[in-house]
């Protein structure tokens, strides 16, 4: 009896049990499962859930990697920094080194760890108790959170905030489907909230820059969004930003591997390519905005907006999560906007709110992830209005026929 | 007023095992099968006790709600046994036949010189009323209801489906009669959508509105064509017909016999010689299933199109309003890694390593397997592009789904019939049955607001 057939009977034995979702989580990981179509349509397409999330999985895999790199990377800056060394990025030279990687993957992966680990305990416990299947959301989930929190986050609070955000932002509204909020943003929002100092300031996002702290060794790295905040010019090079050679949460710093992951997710179709053209655009017209108010000469460099507005507004999307966010969590098909038109509208003011936010709340700079939990809530609005213009095009053709 | 219909959105489905186009016999049946299940919302109510015998075009049954539409025997014979399910519901009508082929006379018709009034009387009196379904509610047409219009689709876009220009060859004169009785009974005109660019059998017909259909499917299906060129508006009847029956209505008007005969295609990649059949409403498809020849005894056996069909046994029979039959392989097996490994041989509306949209002429074998589990809808913007109604596909499921009578309404559920649901069932990603779902969202409606 091959692998296959042991599989199979052992599913059968667990068919009506308690435990069967469990084992068929497992099962269905191994093998696409053996269910044939009733009357309707007999055939259908190739795509179902696990692939699409998977696919969106290989699109974050190359931001993972980076991110592994950088941790290790920025590290070794700060160190230099602090025994006034200035280190000149090479991506071969000192950035893709075995050091780098050591250290990367020993505070980057038990992230990823914690996360799987902690998300998907939660996600079979529910499906065990409802006894439905277990659904495939929080894969995603599972690899957008530890990229976008800093690096050196206690995994004990990471694995609070995650059992805090499946059940909350998910589970009771009903499961993969069913939620209002992007599960990985409610997670980010409950760290935010409830640990602010270790999600902001000049101290997190280098590997053992807490720890230490006040010592003759102690090292920081700021976030270019922090020092733009404060007025001052960041260090970093377009070149830097751009590519990714700055402190920032793990996954975020790379626009370029961003970038590729946003036209691969794009030509797979899985993402919305509306979603992600609008809100490029209305982040840069709001930028441009701001850009407009400095050259009327309305606020002045007195003024502490002036550090944020000024920036010339492409560069807000190079810098901070804006263009994470936009890639890998506005295309959220759950809690974004539904309907075709109103994911226009959707990823227009994505945009256009965080950096709103980003300039006007100097203090945590991070506009992104608000920006887009607010415009989760209001993605329903929005597609009331889009169906309503439907219905009311509908209403009018039947007007003119009893006219 | 012709009007062309062009569409953009759709999908063509391209399956291998499509029926060559030479016309055979089938071997005669020796039962033939009525099932009420296929006269949707009909409790019939038998006129024919067991072992009763009749001519071919005597009533068998009638409408429970409605005695006029009557329902008639196939052939001629004896009526075998009534089969029934729960609640003494009947779900089999086996007659037996008796290889005579005697006819019940009904009297020719002259559909240009008879009123509407005696032409509807007999459509009900003959059998012929069934063939005449309704939009809203996808259902046989309400007998007081005065259709706006009535729509007929003249081309099959549809995987497999049978050419037309086959199945209807030489029967331009029962078409006109049809066409031309339909015509009568509207105060509307009758619409037929016809191939834009290819030799059609309608275009010479009189009496009709013609239009050219182009795009992918669904640009064949009728609710395609009546939503392109007058959508169905609350308090509205549109009929529909079937081009294939037809032919049954315009024979009965100049013969004033109910012959049931019908070309049917065969096809599949279970098949080993895919081609057209000659045979009867109800035969039993083991009749021309084995002259074609099955490849694998395991085959799932489809009456009716491989989107919209109903599975049938090997000793099952051909639906009521089905002139296409195929046999698929069964997709009961498991698949090491099928959720993440490229995939080449299947049809795939997305580029998730899936490559079918390389090579968009390449004919597939696909099998009945799901390929993934049953999961609450997630992605969203992909129906759409399949969907070239102007409805918004996903609310209205949802609609449905919750019960919500009045969003139904409002969003366009009086335009929509289950089949209109097949192409984004087919690319559903979280495999939710649409064709369900909408056939019981049209239950509801049909129940609470009538």
């Amino acid at each position: 009896m091959g692998f296959k057939e042991k599989m199979n009977s052992l599913k059968e034995e667990y068919k009506g049990k308690k435990m069967a979702p469990a084992f068929n989580a497992l099962h269905t990981f191994l093998y696409t499962p053996n269910e044939t179509t009733k009357n309707g349509s007999h055939i259908r397409a190739a795509d179902d859930l696990k692939r699409t999330m998977n696919t969106v999985i290989l699109a974050l895999l190359p931001v993972l990697v980076w991110g592994i790199f950088n941790a290790g990377y920025q590290y070794h800056a700060a160190v230099d920094a602090a025994n006034g060394i200035i280190r000149e990025p090479s991506l071969l030279g000192n950035f893709l080194t075995w050091d780098n990687f050591v250290i990367g993957a020993w505070t980057v992966l038990p992230l990823v760890i914690v996360s799987y680990g902690v998300g998907l305990t939660v996600e079979f416990i529910f499906a065990v108790i409802k006894g439905h299947e277990v659904e495939e959301g929080y894969l995603v989930t599972g690899m957008l959170v530890p990229l976008i929190v800093p690096v050196d986050i206690p995994l004990w609070m990471l694995a609070v905030a995650i059992i805090f955000g499946v059940i909350i932002g998910k589970e009771v509204f009903g499961g993969t489907g069913m939620n209002i909020l992007n599960p990985a943003l409610t997670i980010r929002a409950f760290l935010f909230f409830a640990y602010p100092t270790w999600m902001s300031g000049d101290k997190v996002w280098v590997h053992d820059a807490v720890k230490l702290a006040g010592t003759p060794d102690a090292i920081s790295g700021e976030t270019i969004l922090g020092t733009y905040a404060a007025n001052a010019e960041p260090v970093y090079n377009t070149f830097d930003m751009f590519f990714g050679f700055i402190p920032g949460s793990v996954g975020e710093t790379s626009t370029f591997l961003i970038i590729i992951g946003a036209l691969f997710l794009m030509f797979t179709k899985i993402a919305s390519w509306r979603i992600i053209l609008s809100a490029v655009v209305g982040a840069a017209v709001m930028g441009l905005i701001f850009n407009g108010i400095v050259d009327q000469g309305w606020i002045t460099e007195s003024s502490k907006f002036y550090g944020l507005m000024s920036t010339p507004f492409w560069k807000h999307l190079i810098v901070g999560g804006i263009a994470f966010g936009i890639t890998y969590m506005a295309t959220d098909p759950v809690s974004g906007s539904q309907t075709n038109k109103g994911k226009y509208w959707y990823g227009f003011l994505i945009g256009f709110f965080s950096i709103m936010i980003r300039v006007f709340n100097p203090a945590y700079p991070e506009g992104v992830f608000l920006a887009i939990l607010l415009m989760n809530v209001f993605a329903p609005t929005i597609d009331h209005y889009v169906v309503q213009a439907n219905i009311k095009h509908r209403m009018k053709r039947l007007k003119l026929k009893t006219a | 007023m012709s009007k062309d219909i062009k569409i953009n959105k759709g999908l063509d489905i391209k399956l291998v095992g499509e029926a060559a186009k030479t016309v055979s016999n089938a071997p005669k049946s020796r039962t033939y099968t009525i099932k009420p299940s296929d006269f949707h919302l009909i409790t019939p109510k038998m006129m024919i006790k067991e072992g009763g015998t009749f001519n071919a075009g005597d009533p068998i049954f009638y409408s429970k709600a409605n005695e006029s539409i009557k329902f008639v025997a196939p052939v001629s014979g004896v009526l075998k046994e009534i089969k029934r399910g729960a609640k003494r519901v009947i779900t089999h009508i086996i007659i037996e036949s008796d290889g005579k082929d005697t006819f019940a006379d009904y009297g020719r018709v002259d559909p240009a010189t008879t009123s509407a009034e005696q032409l509807k009387t007999r459509l009900l009196s003959s059998g012929l009323w069934p063939f005449i379904k309704q939009r809203p509610y996808d259902i046989i047409a309400d007998t007081d209801d005065a259709p706006r219009d009535v729509f007929i689709s003249g081309y099959n876009s549809g995987p497999l489906s049978p050419d037309l220009e086959v199945v209807l060859e030489g029967k331009q004169a029962e078409l006109q009669a049809a066409v031309t009785a339909l015509g009568k009974l509207t105060e509307g005109a009758v619409h037929i959508g016809m191939p834009k660019n290819a030799k059609s059998i309608f275009a010479e017909l009189n009496d009709v509105v013609l239009h050219g259909v182009s795009g992918p499917h669904p640009a064949g299906n009728v609710g395609t064509q009546i939503n392109k060129v007058k959508p169905v508006n609350k308090g509205e009847t549109v009929w529909t017909v079937n081009a294939a029956d037809l032919v049954i209505i315009g024979e009965h008007l100049l013969t004033g016999k109910f012959n049931p005969e019908r070309v049917v295609s065969v096809s599949g990649s279970c098949i080993e010689n895919p081609k057209y059949y000659r045979t009867k409403i109800g035969s039993e498809v083991s009749t021309f299933l084995y002259d074609a020849g099955l490849k694998d005894e395991k085959a799932r056996l489809i009456s009716g199109n491989v989107l919209t069909g109903e599975r049938v046994a090997p000793d099952g029979s051909l639906g009521f309003y089905h002139n296409e039959f195929v046999a698929i392989p069964e997709g009961d097996d498991y698949e090491f890694f099928g959720w993440n490994k490229p995939v080449f041989n299947k049809i795939s509306p997305t580029r998730a390593l899936t490559f079918s949209w390389l090579t968009p002429n390449k004919k597939y074998d696909l099998n009945t397997n799901t390929n993934g589990e049953h999961r609450a809808f997630v992605v969203t913007g992909s129906y759409e592009e399949v969907f070239p109604l102007d409805i918004f596909p996903l609310q209205l499921l949802k609609a449905c789904m919750v019960e919500d009578l009045d969003a139904m309404e409002q969003m366009g559920m009086y335009e929509v019939a289950p089949e209109d649901f097949a192409l984004t069932e087919f690319i559903c990603i979280s495999k939710q049955p649409h064709q369900a779902i909408i056939r019981k969202g049209l239950d509801l409606m049909h129940q609470e607001i009538g």
